[in-house]
């Protein structure tokens, strides 16, 4: 664990990144008592209005505050991130360990399902998805998920694969312990760190997939703020209010960003290859 | 890109600019003050180029049902009769037509001198085959409506076209105002309903202005000016459409003088976007009253919306001129029926609700309607709270503004509304049709014959039939029914002017507003001239000075 | 190993038939159909014009028959017609779209590849240091930032006032009376933007992975003997670990394949290219089945034989992989 920080800390944009997200999660948090206007109230007087001292990053073209609208929307964006990559590894954990763990026939069948899943292109699947469930938040952050847990099955399997050889568990498995067990006391911890990897570095993918189908018309409805759906909505109107594109696109950019920065640092950290003094590598795919 | 100037004309030609003149005297605002004072004389050639937010669907309109296909085939193919400026049937391959005494024959005496783009003369026989092929069930024509009502066409002689109906229908004449379709080419595949892959849908002749060149699919379509065209040749020798599927970009090319022509830019475009010199030197811009409402409308199944004090309250509770203001940017009027303004059967004079919330509050207390427990939202007897989901189709930024607006304004008074904007085709077959929805957001066109049938009488309310909201009234019935089988314009009007009163009062959709069309024309090109039915009712006589022509004709 | 790509082979030709089978289902499920598009709305004339539609189509038959049929002739490569007005035959429309998709989709793989395996081998033998930090930023950015909005900066910046660069198409009107010099400047001027804007996006991935992988190489004994036989670090990194480094790129590459054919729908519609991206989306969109199916049938067998390919090059290359012999070390 010291190990751990010490190698992060020596990465100064990792821990950049990891503050930022810090600040962006507690922004968030704190929306309501942030913004200072109601951000789904249109007011038709206020028409795209640029940035002044009462409306600080300026008006929709409804008339909606779009700071206001920027904060909410980092709730919505950074819950789209969470949950749907916690769905995503859910999954994955699952159907990798199965596979790993039984092997044969489970992991074959596992193995062509991932196959099936990474063959469609991935707007076809969204799509399909979208066009059978009722279009909100929910379905979304479902969608996305269910459509991104081919890595981390991979990875999760891989894990197993390895590991399963290791003496500790074969010991164990002499020893009569149940599979559940060995599985979440031995093999998970192990196969935790690229876990946590894959997850960080998925949020930022799931936000800008959100971004994505929010500007295909797709996403969260309205009147809710995305930041994704902000940037589609002053999409016609980029010479004359460019606020509504810089700054929905600035969170966007600083969030992803300093996730990646934070997910690449941890992973530095974590890989065992990258550690001058060790004995015994395990070899992770 | 380079621009390419006609053969060096370097004549200063001081023509009277009778064109100009009238392009200054519509009724409709146009920029006047920008139009040049130098005149040009009308010449041939050049190219006018214009943006097409979707690829055509093919090359036989008949068989299609996307604007863009209409709008080319529109150049391609001519009808009998057509539109003229003030909305009135005008002869087009017909030079005359009349209507026999009881209102059951229509007789067509068509010109001599049309040709088809290959050569071969048009003939009564060609109507004949037309009406023959859309009645055909192997055709798979979307729109053959007015066809079917037709008891019988013969061709007496081959300029004769004689129409008869079983029962007098007031949108025969319309009905001719179709894309006529040679015979001598597609005869063998209208029989076998092999039209789609004749090779005139990818090499069309027809009768219009204008000739096919080239279609590259997701490009542009080519066409060329028909030197023979019976109404004279068109001056602009060349059309382009080019496929540009962002609305942003059009904009931009239009900025960057790549495109001529829009055909109409969105409020906030006309009102903010194009005020500076270099554009308004390079543009003009039109504005006209355009075609078309866009409503709120409610299920009349649904037994909250039966009760004809709800639908007051909502009427009340919408304030038509915030919609306005903050969709169109003012760019639009209100909407107080289904009929064209401006047209010989609309009238303002119906019952209007304005926006008044108290008042709204007030007739939904009346309908049982309130505020029990202190929350901000109205419930009913039972304690359960008025909410309900608004509905409207993706990709639309318009309605999903309206949406919002309403929203907002419905909370006002108590009532809670969520929005789900869901594709198109999802849309129209899982909550439209069958009826499954509570308020939709759309707009339907009003088309140049007032008649409503199809929208508004109780028998109309199949699935896949347009009396959506579920509307029902017999005198309404009655009055359409008659509406419909005159042919007497006088009597006609008392009908539709009836017909807009008790709409007004039954309320089955709140009529928002029409939107204002706002096209944009490159300035070089003369000759546009505004009149109630747009400006693109004499593009054939477009011109651009032989000095400033840009590109040539080839 | 000829027999492993054999026995994939063979496994693949099920796995085909079932993705396509799926996707049929999948697809004709999904709410709407195709004739809420052609016969939208009419009431009169619809009845009959529908029944006849449905008929052509085969939509009144169950969904394993409407499959079956579909199989039968795609088997011979008949993917049918379309079932848009247009009606042309599913591989003429495909064909013209794939070979600018093609086109494009490869010089953006070019350059990114040109450009990230410097970055990432410079990033990793630099790690930590400002180079490092300013290339990582500058790469994030890119991947961050949303592409429709990079298109249209840059469409205002170069088309719009500057005019140096068209703004959108492929080709200018007068293409056609232009010299063969004047028309290959005209194209490629046509594609500096699209190109510019799909590629600064694309240069994250590639760049963190080729950085990822030299560093973990560049950890191994054999390159700490190399160094400590004295050789020059620059001799090092190029001959030993760069080729090294290079082989799981290999097969990254491998797996990009597939995506070869897939146009960015964003892309496509704000430059206006006609590309496949857009094909697809507008195919899903008017329920176009026969159309959705071929797109899909090439994707999907594009996608076994790279899989295929990625896993055959990477034990190929990679001496450590064996097909289940010995794992050792270099």
């Amino acid at each position: 664990m010291r190990q751990f920080w010490r190698t992060f800390s020596r990465n100064q944009l990792a821990v950049c990144g990891g503050a930022v997200v810090l600040v962006l999660v507690t922004l968030a948090v704190l929306a309501p008592l942030l913004a200072p206007w109601d951000p789904n109230r249109p007011d038709t007087r206020k028409i795209l209005i640029p940035p002044s001292s009462s409306h600080w990053l300026g008006t929709d073209p409804l008339g909606r505050d779009v700071l206001s609208r920027v904060l909410y929307g980092s709730r919505i964006s950074l819950a789209v991130g969470f949950v749907s990559v916690g769905i995503a590894a859910a999954i994955g954990v699952l159907l990798g360990a199965a596979a790993g763990y039984h092997g044969g026939t489970v992991d074959n069948v596992v193995m062509r399902l991932v196959d099936l899943m990474l063959v469609f292109p991935r707007f076809f699947l969204l799509l399909a998805v979208l066009a059978f469930l009722k279009p909100s938040i929910w379905t979304i952050m479902t969608v996305i998920g269910l459509t991104g847990w081919m890595g981390v099955a991979r990875l999760v399997r891989a894990e197993f694969l390895t590991l399963r050889e290791r003496e500790f568990v074969i010991w164990s498995e002499s020893v009569g312990a149940g599979a559940m067990r060995i599985i979440f006391r031995h093999i998970l911890p192990n196969a935790i760190a690229p876990i946590l990897v894959a997850m960080t570095l998925g949020i930022p993918a799931a936000i800008l997939t959100e971004a994505g189908l929010s500007f295909l018309g797709l996403g969260v409805q309205p009147p809710y703020a995305t930041w994704g759906n902000i940037l589609n909505d002053g999409r016609d109107y980029i010479e004359i209010a460019w606020w509504m594109t810089l700054y929905p696109g600035l969170a966007i950019l600083i969030t992803v960003l300093s996730y990646n920065l934070m997910g690449e640092g941890i992973r530095d950290a974590l890989d065992p290859r990258l550690r001058q003094s060790r004995v015994g590598r395990i070899r992770t795919r | 890109m380079p621009r390419h100037r006609g053969p060096g004309h370097s004549r200063l030609a001081w023509a009277a600019c009778g064109l100009l003149v009238a392009a200054c005297n519509g009724p409709i605002e146009s920029r006047s003050e920008d139009l040049p004072a130098i005149g040009g004389a009308p010449a041939y050639g050049d190219t006018f180029i214009q943006a097409s937010i979707g690829d055509i669907g093919g090359l036989i309109p008949s068989l299609t049902s996307d604007q863009s296909s209409h709008e080319v085939g529109g150049m391609i193919y001519d009808g009998l009769v057509k539109l003229d400026r003030d909305l009135r049937m005008a002869p087009s391959m017909a030079e005359s037509w009349t209507y026999s005494r009881d209102c059951l024959e229509l007789t067509f005496k068509l010109r001599r001198d049309v040709k088809w783009h290959d050569g071969r003369p048009f003939t009564a026989d060609d109507v004949l085959f037309t009406y023959q092929t859309m009645i055909n069930p192997k055709t798979p024509a979307p729109f053959k409506e007015g066809f079917l009502l037709v008891k019988d066409v013969q061709a007496p002689d081959p300029y004769t076209v004689r129409v008869t109906y079983d029962k007098p229908y007031a949108r025969a004449l319309e009905t001719w105002n179709t894309y006529m379709l040679p015979k001598h080419l597609l005869q063998s595949f209208a029989e076998a309903g092999t039209l789609r892959e004749s090779p005139q849908n990818s090499h069309p002749i027809g009768t219009g202005p204008y000739r096919f060149q080239e279609w590259k699919p997701g490009e542009k379509v080519v066409l060329v000016a028909s030197p023979d065209y019976f109404e004279g040749r068109p001056y602009l020798g060349r059309i382009v459409y080019r496929v540009i599927p962002s609305q942003a970009t059009i904009f931009l090319e239009l900025k960057a003088n790549g495109v001529d022509y829009a055909s109409s830019l969105t409020g906030i475009q006309y009102a903010r976007q194009t005020e500076y010199p270099a554009f308004r030197k390079a543009y003009h811009k039109f504005r006209y009253p355009g075609s078309g409402y866009t409503f709120v409308g409610f299920n009349l199944k649904d037994p909250r919306f039966a009760d004809l004090r709800v639908r007051q309250a909502f009427a009340h509770a919408i304030n038509k001129q915030e919609l306005i203001d903050g969709v169109r940017l003012g760019l639009a009027r209100e909407a107080t029926g289904p009929i064209r303004p401006g047209t010989w059967a609309y009238t303002d004079d119906v019952k209007r609700l304005s926006y008044d919330p108290e008042r709204a509050k007030a007739l939904l207390a009346e309908a049982g309607w309130k505020d029990r427990d202190g929350d901000g939202l109205v419930e009913d007897r039972d304690g359960r709270p008025f909410t309900l989901t608004i509905r409207t189709n993706q990709g639309n930024d318009e309605r999903k503004k309206i949406a919002e607006l309403i929203q907002q304004r419905l909370k006002d008074v108590g009532v809670q509304a969520d929005i789900q904007l869901i594709e198109w085709a999802a849309f129209i077959k899982e909550f439209v049709k069958p009826r499954r929805f509570e308020v939709v957001v759309l707009g339907l066109g009003s088309g140049t014959d007032p008649d409503q049938f199809v929208v508004w009488h109780s028998s109309q309310r199949g699935p896949d039939q347009m009396n959506r909201t579920g509307y029902a009234n017999p005198e309404v019935d009655r009055l359409l029914e008659l509406g419909r089988s005159s042919c007497v314009q006088e009597e006609r009007v008392q009908y539709y002017h009836r017909i807009q009163q008790i709409l007004a009062e039954d309320l089955p959709m709140i009529f928002l507003y029409t939107a204002d069309a706002l096209p944009v024309v490159a300035a070089r090109i003369r000759g546009v001239s505004p009149a109630p039915s747009g400006i693109l009712h004499n593009f054939t006589e477009w011109f651009v000075p032989k000095q400033q022509q840009r590109y040539t004709s080839g | 190993m000829a027999l492993f790509a054999l026995r994939r082979l063979l496994l693949s030709l099920p796995l085909l038939i079932g993705i396509t089978f799926v996707s049929y289902v999948v697809i004709s499920l999904a709410p709407g159909g195709p004739l809420d598009f052609l016969t939208p709305e009419d009431p009169n004339a619809s009845v009959e014009v529908k029944e006849r539609l449905i008929k052509e189509f085969g939509l009144d038959q169950p969904i394993h028959v409407q499959y079956w049929q579909w199989l039968k002739r795609a088997v011979r490569l008949d993917f049918g017609r379309s079932f848009l007005p247009d009606g042309r035959p599913v591989l003429t429309k495909i064909g013209e779209r794939l070979p600018i998709t093609l086109f494009l989709n490869l010089i953006e793989m070019a350059i990114i590849v040109g450009l990230a395996v410097p970055i990432g081998v410079l990033s990793a033998t630099r790690q930590y240091s400002l180079y490092d930090k300013i290339t990582t930023v500058f790469v994030f950015v890119g991947f961050a930032t949303p592409d429709f909005w990079l298109a249209l900066l840059l469409m205002i910046l170069f088309g719009v006032q500057l005019g140096w660069l068209p703004i959108s198409g492929l080709r200018s009107l007068n293409w056609e009376y232009l010299s063969f010099w004047q028309q290959q400047w005209d194209f490629f001027s046509h594609l500096v933007l699209p190109i510019v804007v799909a590629t600064f996006g694309g240069l994250a991935g590639f760049s963190r992975y080729m950085r990822q992988s030299m560093l973990e190489v560049v950890r191994q004994d054999y390159v700490q003997t190399a160094r400590a036989k004295g050789l020059s670090e620059r001799v090092v990194i190029s001959k030993h670990a760069l080729r090294n480094a290079l082989l799981p790129v290999v097969t990254i590459l491998a797996l990009a394949l597939p995506g070869l054919i897939g146009g960015s729908v964003i892309i496509e519609s704000i430059f206006a290219i006609p590309g496949m991206g857009q094909l697809m989306v507008q195919s899903v969109f008017s329920r176009d089945y026969p159309v959705v199916m071929g797109n899909l049938v090439i994707v999907a067998t594009l996608t076994l034989v790279a899989n295929l390919v990625a896993d055959i090059t990477y034990g190929l290359v990679d001496p450590r992989i064996r097909f289940g012999g010995r794992r050792g070390r270099r």
